[in-house]
């Protein structure tokens, strides 16, 4: 490690990183956007995410992988967004890459021959939303046990649960939240529209 | 049972396709072994389908999800604030390090993490640093215990006693503290507190010289855990390793030192990295680290804004009444308050739309929330990442090799917990 303590010995800033992979795919990838501090690119086909996570390890220095989650915007087209946060723990700047993956397709290259910790992450996404990743070694369900049905992460899904073989382990009642008198729902507008009322999760 | 015997084939890759052939037949099938959930040494509820030759392990395909809670779903269909004390129980060994890493995560989703009244920011930091012994204590004591050491497990747990005390005597509960709220806390520290933590202090550091006389030059508990699951500098990156983990392979990560946040760029310490990245090195990282908690706690006693009775009524909230509940006084009295204590209530703190990931260095790695916001009082999405979960994912790369006794060593020294790494 050659950097002093707590400071990192060549300051480069994720945006500037941003650019160059801006730079490197022109079109593919989007403007960096920033928010919070951090800074997002969009890759507009998730067939080149592997080819644009090679480039950010070996050119770019982003050697860890921190996480990969996926995002449901039901009702949206495309449906699904899975998100990438890197992070290069010699210059230690942090970068998140989004691509949306179309609910027809539901399937994308996986990161694997990148960075080994994307498997379990990619075995929970496969687990939660049902996103499929082509080239994975071992794509099982990690978090349910194997031949559950459904996919609970995606927003039809209901917070009660789905009937399934085990009822004594998905439960089958509705869950005390599940349609309360004071259920907020993100997005729900401004202060006068957000006023709490009943949400019917199956509308 | 050794047996020679000659080969006539001249290629030497076919001639080592065929011994190793004939090798599987002197050795028989392997064994499929099946370790978990319910077992004493994988403190919780971890499943290992082990593939045996003879003593050998061949392959180990750990097996999670027994405790999954569906954390994350929850959090969609509730407000920010009243996911709190579900964080309690992600990693339950350090229940107010995770209070604090939540709670960090929602308010640089507000914008507010900057504004966070110093005193605040001092007593989230004892916190942590009490979580991160409390959970060294537990996982060491048990990792030990694992080996033999039983003696070391009564030692720790006497210590953790007392911060189970000092965590109830800050929040009323021992376990499920939820003390955090977004935007401060749930209450200032009581008056004697600061003494506790100091008498802590003073009574800690000695059980921890005993507890290292036990082990650190014993020569079963070295020889049982030196050279064992070596985890390369390469490969505990590529496997995303955080926390102790991977700085017992010698990668100077931490998120306190590379992306401070609270006051911690204020205290000194030290951060530990091991030398080789075997199982002895990463308890003698966990080791120190307790040390270094320790230091950080008796420089926040000192420093700490408004000491111990807090005479100059510095505040441990963010002034903003949009984010914070206003004083009961002042709701029973004051009709902005009640309309402010009315909306927090019922829709929450008001989040803007947006997306953040914040990563905190909790003992057993980096827990991390990213939130996907669309504006409003409750999460799009929040995804958790658990540093147990990632760290487990290792497993099936360091177990090959290694005999079944060592499983329950390399358990304890990855030192996991499943309510984390299930959700």
């Amino acid at each position: 490690m050659v950097f002093r303590r707590g400071l990192f010995s060549r300051m480069v800033t994720a945006l500037e990183q941003a650019k160059k992979i801006k730079v490197r795919f022109g079109d593919l990838v989007s403007e960096p956007a920033e928010f919070r501090g951090e800074v997002t690119l969009k890759v507009a086909d998730p067939e080149k995410i592997v080819e644009v996570c090679r480039y950010t390890k070996s050119d770019l220095d982003f050697n860890y992988l921190v996480d990969i989650s996926s995002v449901d915007n039901y009702g949206d087209d495309p449906r699904w967004t899975v998100v990438y946060h890197l992070r290069g723990l010699m210059h230690g700047c942090e970068l998140r890459l989004q691509t949306d993956v179309s609910e027809e397709k539901s399937e994308l290259p996986s990161v694997i021959s990148v960075w080994n910790t994307a498997n379990w992450h990619e075995r929970e996404i496969y687990d939660m939303m049902g996103i499929r990743f082509r080239g994975h070694p071992d794509l099982r369900r990690i978090l349910m046990w194997e031949g559950y049905p459904y996919f609970p992460l995606r927003k039809d899904f209901p917070l009660a649960g789905k009937p399934s073989e085990l009822p004594g382990v998905a439960f089958t009642k509705p869950a005390p939240l599940e349609g309360g008198p004071f259920v907020t729902v993100a997005g729900g507008g401004d202060a006068t529209n957000r006023e709490p009322r009943v949400r019917n999760p199956e509308e | 049972m050794a047996t020679v015997q000659n080969l006539e084939i001249r290629d030497s890759a076919a001639r080592a396709a065929q011994a190793a052939e004939e090798l599987q037949d002197v050795q028989g099938d392997r064994m499929v072994l099946n370790m978990g959930p319910s077992h004493p040494a994988t403190h919780g509820v971890l499943r290992i389908v082990l593939e045996l030759d003879g003593e050998i392990i061949t392959k180990a395909d750990p097996d999670v999800g027994y405790l999954h809670r569906g954390d994350e779903k929850i959090a969609e269909n509730m407000t920010y604030t009243q996911f709190i004390p579900y964080t309690d129980r992600l990693d339950y060994l350090a229940p107010l390090a995770n209070n604090v890493a939540y709670a960090l995560a929602v308010e640089k989703l507000l914008g507010i993490e900057k504004d966070l009244p110093p005193r605040c920011q001092y007593i989230r930091v004892m916190c942590a640093e009490l979580a991160r012994i409390s959970a060294h204590l537990l996982g060491l004591g048990a990792f030990a215990m694992d080996l033999g050491a039983v003696t070391v497990f009564l030692l720790t747990f006497t210590e953790r006693e007392k911060i189970y005390n000092l965590a109830e005597s800050v929040c009323g509960a021992r376990f499920t503290t939820s003390y955090t709220r977004i935007g401060g806390l749930m209450r200032d520290i009581p008056p004697t507190w600061l003494d506790q933590c100091r008498k802590f202090c003073d009574e800690f550091i000695p059980a921890l010289n005993e507890v290292e006389v036990l082990l650190t030059r014993n020569r079963i508990w070295v020889d049982r855990v030196r050279g064992l699951a070596v985890i390369s500098k390469s490969d505990a990156i590529d496997y995303g390793l955080s926390g102790p983990n991977l700085r017992g392979s010698g990668v100077e990560w931490d998120l306190r030192k590379k992306q401070p946040y609270l006051c911690y760029q204020d205290l000194d310490f030290d951060v530990p990295v091991g030398a080789v990245g075997d199982c002895y090195d990463r308890y003698l990282v966990r080791m120190e680290e307790m040390r270094q908690s320790v230091h950080i706690l008796r420089q926040c006693i000192e420093k700490i804004p408004g000491g111990a009775e807090n005479k100059a009524k510095e505040p441990v909230n963010v002034s903003d009444g949009k984010v914070v509940l206003p004083p009961k006084q002042k709701v029973l009295t004051k009709m902005e308050e009640l309309i402010h204590q009315f909306m927090l209530v019922t829709e929450g703190v008001n989040c803007p739309p947006g997306e953040v990931y914040f990563g905190h260095e909790n003992p057993k790695g980096e827990l991390g929330f990213y939130i996907y916001s669309k504006g409003g009082g409750t999460p799009y999405r929040m995804k958790i990442r658990a540093p147990s979960f990632v760290n487990l994912s290792i497993v099936p790369k360091i177990f090959p090799g290694c005999l079944i006794s060592d499983t329950v060593a390399i358990l304890g020294s990855l030192d996991f917990v499943m309510g984390e790494c299930d959700r």
